[in-house]
């Protein structure tokens, strides 16, 4: 059991992030936390599919005669395209937060739909 | 001919950018209109070639799969293709007159990148055959998508764009740790080489929850009920243009990724004993029965068509889950279906939009008199919807019909039969408060209504208008093209 635990110890530490990033997203008002929660949220995914890919003991993945152990490239790859993803849906978020603000003068959700709904 | 599947993808990319720096709004919308009347022949052309169950199968960068990204397409993936970008061209018609209304003179070239942008994605995900590349087309069409919905004219756009931008990128994350899981079991990506190889790793605890987060996330994409509360939203504060190309495009292009990941990435037999069919049969069921309430108890005519879409979306959910030919078949005919129906319908709520200012359906009152046309057109799409024999709407409720009696759930009958009680209600208080009620003098962007001058609807809208429900009649009567497509990909998709 301990074993268990200590074994996955990486995977235990990033749902704790998903979770952190999920509750924040869902838990408050101000958009600007929300985008960070989202955010932290991508960023837990990343660091999943990393983690993936490292195989104890192995090296970077070089054809060499010393090694015959690697680490697969893959999921790193996959996740420089995830990241870019990431920072334009953040960054997206981030120019309709602005856009909000404007039309609004507030960033709060309530604030926000509570005038929405006077009209 | 395998050169022609990339150039889908290819086009619009190249095109997009070109189209952000052109600062003229005539030349972006002719550029557009181009680049979708071409990805339509293409797509077309695709389908005729694949529509006797062969495959068009193209290597990107001649890497071999599974190590390389392949697109492999059946009937299915060019008939989702197709309906987008038909869809797209039909949006782009109507986009001539109704943009410039909308949209700041400036931002147009933007706008339209953007909507060539979302074009691509959502054929992407329409051609993928390996499921990573499909959550970057996803991610693709979904960001041009919220970029899309907060061009509105209303405030209420920016707040509708941004909690679905929140909900969107929750689910497509989701997609993204089943995919993670399913290639920590597989290790693989393309859609074809996990499926072979599947009962090698079937045991894993892994590959079930990979397939929960997978539904889950597109579920929450394809606004299925109970995850559609951003799409009403959404949906009533975009642009007409972008209401008219999305409502009809992208929860399709979510179920057609649906259908993928329950027929042709896990083996049938696999979801079937996970009690996952009924669970979403239930949810489909209710989905047509909340979805056609609300829709009655709108009074503005953009959400009231929003609200029928998740209905609409809950015939499909009940078409694939009732797990076979025929169910499967009517899903699919209706994803071509709905598309053409919602399009229509979107289109003259956006003609009028632009004549009258608003989508009020209290301050439309009488307007069916001045504009017989567009209201015999929006009547026409209407009695679709409902599935009145010789429309469209009526195939589909028929193969569905029939694929429920077939499986003996007469619940199922019983709730397509309220869902179209429901749904001619709704239909109704459109066709009431256009035709019935006597006009209202309002003044109205300085026109009263009643004049002749708001009578007169941009010839471009009114053709689109008129493409849409010709075609909702015409392939009610003539089921075979859309009929011979569904039933093939159905059958492919069932093949074991």
């Amino acid at each position: 059991m301990m074993e268990y635990l200590v074994g996955h110890i990486n995977y235990w530490l990033i749902v704790a992030v998903m979770m952190v990033g999920l509750y924040t997203l869902m838990s408050r008002s101000n958009l600007i936390k929300k985008l960070a929660g989202l955010a932290m949220f991508q960023t837990a995914v990343i660091l999943f599919y990393v983690s993936l890919g490292k195989v104890t003991g192995g090296t970077v993945p070089i054809i060499s005669e010393k090694y015959s152990l690697y680490s697969n490239p893959l999921p790193q790859v996959l996740m420089l395209t995830a990241i870019v993803v990431g920072v334009a849906t953040t960054a997206l978020g981030f120019a309709l937060v602005i856009r909000i603000k404007e039309a609004y003068n507030s960033v709060e959700e309530n604030e926000i739909s509570a005038m929405d709904e006077k009209e | 001919m395998e050169q022609l599947t990339i150039l889908l993808i290819v086009i619009p990319l190249m095109v997009a950018p070109i189209t952000a720096l052109i600062p003229s709004e005539k030349i972006t919308w002719l550029l557009t209109l181009i680049v979708c009347l071409i990805s339509l022949a293409i797509s077309g052309y695709i389908l005729y070639a694949v529509i006797d169950g062969s495959h068009v199968i193209y290597e990107l960068g001649g890497w071999r799969p599974p190590w390389g990204i392949e697109y492999k397409i059946d009937s299915l993936n060019a008939f989702v293709a197709l309906i987008v970008s038909g869809i797209g061209c039909l949006a782009c018609l109507f986009g001539y007159r109704s943009v410039p209304d909308e949209i700041e003179e400036k931002t147009i070239p933007l706008f339209y990148a953007a909507f060539q942008l979302c074009l691509l994605g959502l054929l992407g995900i329409a051609l993928t055959g390996d499921i990573f590349n499909l959550f970057v087309f996803l991610e693709i069409s979904s960001l041009a998508t919220y970029a899309l919905i907060s061009m509105g004219k209303n405030r209420k756009a920016l707040t509708a764009a941004f909690s679905y931008l929140i909900l969107g990128t929750i689910g497509a994350t989701f997609f993204l740790i089943g995919v993670g899981f399913l290639f920590a079991a597989s290790g693989s990506l393309n859609t074809a080489d996990i499926a072979n190889r599947f009962s090698t790793f079937e045991d894993m605890q892994l590959v079930e929850t990979a397939l929960i987060f997978m539904v889950m996330g597109i579920a929450l994409k394809a606004a299925i009920f109970p995850l559609h509360s951003w799409l009403p939203n959404a949906y009533s504060q975009a642009p007409s243009t972008v209401s008219v190309f999305l409502s009809a495009t992208a929860t399709k292009v979510s179920i057609y990724v649906l259908l993928r990941i329950l027929y042709d990435l896990y083996p049938i037999h696999y979801w079937v004993d996970m009690l996952l069919p009924q669970i979403m049969l239930s949810l489909g069921c209710v989905a047509v029965i909340y979805g056609s309430y609300r829709a009655f108890q709108q009074t503005e005519m953009k959400r009231l068509l929003a609200f029928s879409s998740v209905a609409q979306i809950g015939y499909i959910v009940i078409g694939f889950s009732l797990v076979n030919q025929l169910g499967l078949t009517a899903a699919i005919i209706h994803l071509f279906n709905h598309a053409l129906i919602k399009a229509t319908l979107f289109i003259g709520a956006g003609i009028l939009l632009y004549r009258a200012n608003t989508t009020e359906l209290g301050s439309l009152r009488g307007l069916g008199k001045d504009m017989p046309w567009t209201f015999a057109a929006i009547t026409l799409a209407g009695l679709s919807l409902i599935g009145v024999p010789g429309t469209v709407g009526f195939v589909t409720k028929w193969y569905l019909l029939e694929a429920a009696v077939e499986k003996g759930m007469w619940i199922v009958v019983i709730t397509i039969v309220v869902g179209s009680v429901l749904a001619i209600g709704y239909v109704w208080k459109i066709v009431e408060n256009l035709y019935f009620r006597s006009k209202r003098k309002t003044h109205i962007q300085d026109v009263h209504s009643g004049d002749s001058g708001i009578a007169k609807a941009p010839k471009t809208m009114v053709t689109a208008l008129w493409i849409g429900a010709a075609l909702c009649i015409f392939f009610g009567l003539n089921t075979e093209l859309s009929f011979q497509a569904a039933s093939s990909a159905a059958s492919a998709l069932l093949k074991p």
